[in-house]
């Protein structure tokens, strides 16, 4: 365990070092709120039936989105990772007396930890005293802001545990860009990160339900903002479980039966 | 203490010739040719012992290190590490052992080579109290004071490899296997990483392989030297007696007052000539080396003459051609 903690700790150390470049995300992740919400209310003003999902609870669900980035996003990577497989450094890697998935969960996990610990709170912050419509609100009662909580931390384990495979895919392609884009774009999609999933037809809606994408983003934010009822989302938690768990298993095989065949090439 | 029998590896390697028309050909159908990285390599090294594994490039050197450090997996034949299979109790056996692939690096680029160090204490279980005097150890004769506080990616190549080092060193492993670790260096950091190895196994006892290009290393280094070539091991014994079955030729520079005469002695050949200076081979078998002088004395008038044995590079390449590798 003092492993993980260590590399937490290193990755919190990095991630610091660059202020501009967190400072610089905010502003992104700000003007990309902005807009989304916009496009949103435009949708909404002309509507002829009631959407399924309130405007409120959308607003909240997008600053949730703008402020967990780098908990919900696939294509947040890891390029040193990448490297090592490619270049071969992972030579080194495989020196370690360490378990190699754990090792390379936890550097993930805390990078991710690290980005959004240094970005949720000005966005938030700010996003709660934003004039109306466009500002968050808080959680129903203090139940729902738990669950939110427990949702969004498996939903972050979750997530890392299927961006595994895109570094396991690396061993077999040797380029990270084919998986970084097919993984990224059904996986965001899914999540519901481009369209909220409630806003999609019923048959997508009904896809992107057995997929195990939706439990890293669209369901913790849900769970904020009321939309997902408590007795829905405690059973919602012991699905979530339920995925890592089969993931972890999944990938640490994987991992396993490529690393038998892994070749480091030159001198 | 390691033991290493009958090691065999060989990779598929996909052939392509070169032209738009073969590149096609190749999306339908490739070719592989197998090249057998090691054929049948078998040593045995005891503990404390420092052994210099050498060969030309491609020889199979990396890959045996490869082997012997549980990265790669052979397809035939045992090795056993103080009572390990690498590749078998990986997790295991790394504990045991430092590796310094003078190539690729284990150092995290964006913060101090002092973070780098204590993620490792971590990984490796290291206590505080140990890891202190060790680190303490290394920082001294390694000269790291300075540079331990700065980014690895604001370090020279010497400085970086001496921090390498140290990486593979925290953890206190009996075993060190070194790929290469004097590659691009300075002839001062050169000079400096050997007397390090050197000091680390007589203080210490730890048992060094490693593998060079830089025949220096080899002689300040290494007793006994490994050679392999195309995969196969070619000679395994001291390094004097690599010099004195190869090494039977010394060069002999001669000034002298100027003469115009031809000094062809038996059993040498002239590799330069001037009337006043003239550099000669000699072969050891045929003639001995006081004789050349003697008469080379009688006909010249000698103002200096300097005797130099054959130099360890010129040995090796020499072997290289013998076996032809």
């Amino acid at each position: 365990m003092k492993v993980y903690a260590s590399v937490l700790k290193l990755r919190l150390l990095i991630g610091m070092q660059y202020r501009s470049a967190a400072l610089a995300g905010v502003a992104t992740q700000f003007f990309w709120g902005f807009i989304s919400i916009m496009v949103f209310e435009a949708f909404y003003e002309h509507t002829s039936i009631t959407p399924p999902i309130s405007l409120k609870e959308l607003i909240t669900y997008i600053w949730l989105q703008q402020a967990f980035l780098a908990f919900i996003m696939l294509w947040f990577r890891d390029n040193e990772l990448f490297d090592l497989i490619t270049s071969g450094n992972i030579a080194y890697e495989l020196c370690r007396p360490t378990d190699l998935y754990g090792f390379w969960y936890a550097k993930l996990l805390a990078q991710r930890l690290s980005s959004a610990l240094l970005r949720c709170y000005p966005i938030l912050l700010v996003a709660f005293f934003l004039p109306k419509p466009y500002n968050m609100t808080l959680p129903p009662n203090a139940i729902t802001f738990i669950l939110f909580i427990i949702t969004l931390l498996l939903g972050l384990l979750l997530l890392v545990a299927i961006s595994m495979f895109l570094y396991i895919s690396v061993f077999i392609t040797l380029s990270p860009m084919g998986s970084l884009l097919l993984f990224g774009v059904t996986g965001e999609f899914f999540a519901g990160l481009i369209i909220p999933i409630p806003l999609m037809p019923l048959w997508l809606q009904k896809i992107a339900y057995v997929l195990p994408f939706r439990w890293t983003a669209d369901f913790p934010f849900r769970v904020y903002s009321g939309h997902i009822a408590q007795s829905d989302a405690i059973i919602g938690v012991f699905i979530q479980l339920g995925y890592l768990l089969g993931l972890l298993w999944l990938g640490k095989l994987a991992l396993n039966n490529v690393l038998k065949r892994v070749v480091v090439q030159g001198g | 203490m390691i033991k290493v029998e009958g090691i065999t590896k060989s990779f598929k390697v996909a052939k392509r010739s070169t032209g738009l028309l073969q590149a096609t050909k190749a999306l339908f159908y490739r070719e592989h040719t197998i090249v057998e990285a090691l054929k049948d390599i078998t040593f045995s090294i005891e503990p404390g012992e420092i052994v210099g594994y050498i060969g030309p490039n491609g020889a199979g050197k990396s890959t045996t290190i490869k082997i012997m450090s549980g990265i790669l997996v052979p397809d035939g034949g045992k090795c056993s590490i103080m009572g390990f299979t690498p590749w078998k109790n990986r997790v295991e056996y790394v504990k045991n052992i430092g590796v310094v692939f003078g190539q690729r690096s284990q150092l995290w680029w964006d913060v101090p080579v002092i973070d780098s160090f204590e993620l490792l204490k971590d990984i490796y279980y290291v206590p505080q109290q140990e890891y202190k005097s060790t680190l303490d150890l290394l920082i001294e004769t390694l000269d790291l004071q300075d540079i331990i506080n700065s980014p690895v990616r604001q370090l020279s190549l010497g400085q970086r490899m001496r921090c390498e080092i140290a990486a593979s060193l925290i953890h206190n492993p009996q075993i060190l296997f070194l790929d290469e670790p004097t590659i691009g260096l300075d002839a001062v950091s050169k000079i400096a990483v050997r007397q390090f190895i050197k000091a680390i196994n007589q203080e210490k006892g730890v048992t060094v392989v490693l593998t060079t290009h830089d025949m220096n290393d080899i002689e300040a280094l290494a007793n006994r030297v490994i050679l392999i070539g195309k995969g196969s091991l070619l000679y395994d014994g001291k390094l004097e007696e690599l010099r004195k079955r190869f090494g039977t030729h010394k060069t002999i520079t001669a000034d002298y007052r100027k003469n115009s005469n031809s000094i062809d002695i038996p059993g040498t050949s002239i590799i330069h000539w001037s009337p006043e200076h003239a550099v000669l081979s000699i072969d050891t078998e045929q003639i001995l080396t006081s004789d050349v002088i003697t008469q080379l004395s009688k006909k010249v008038d000698l103002l200096d003459v300097t005797i130099e044995s054959q130099p360890i590079e010129d040995i090796i390449v020499q072997l290289y051609k013998e076996f032809q590798i």
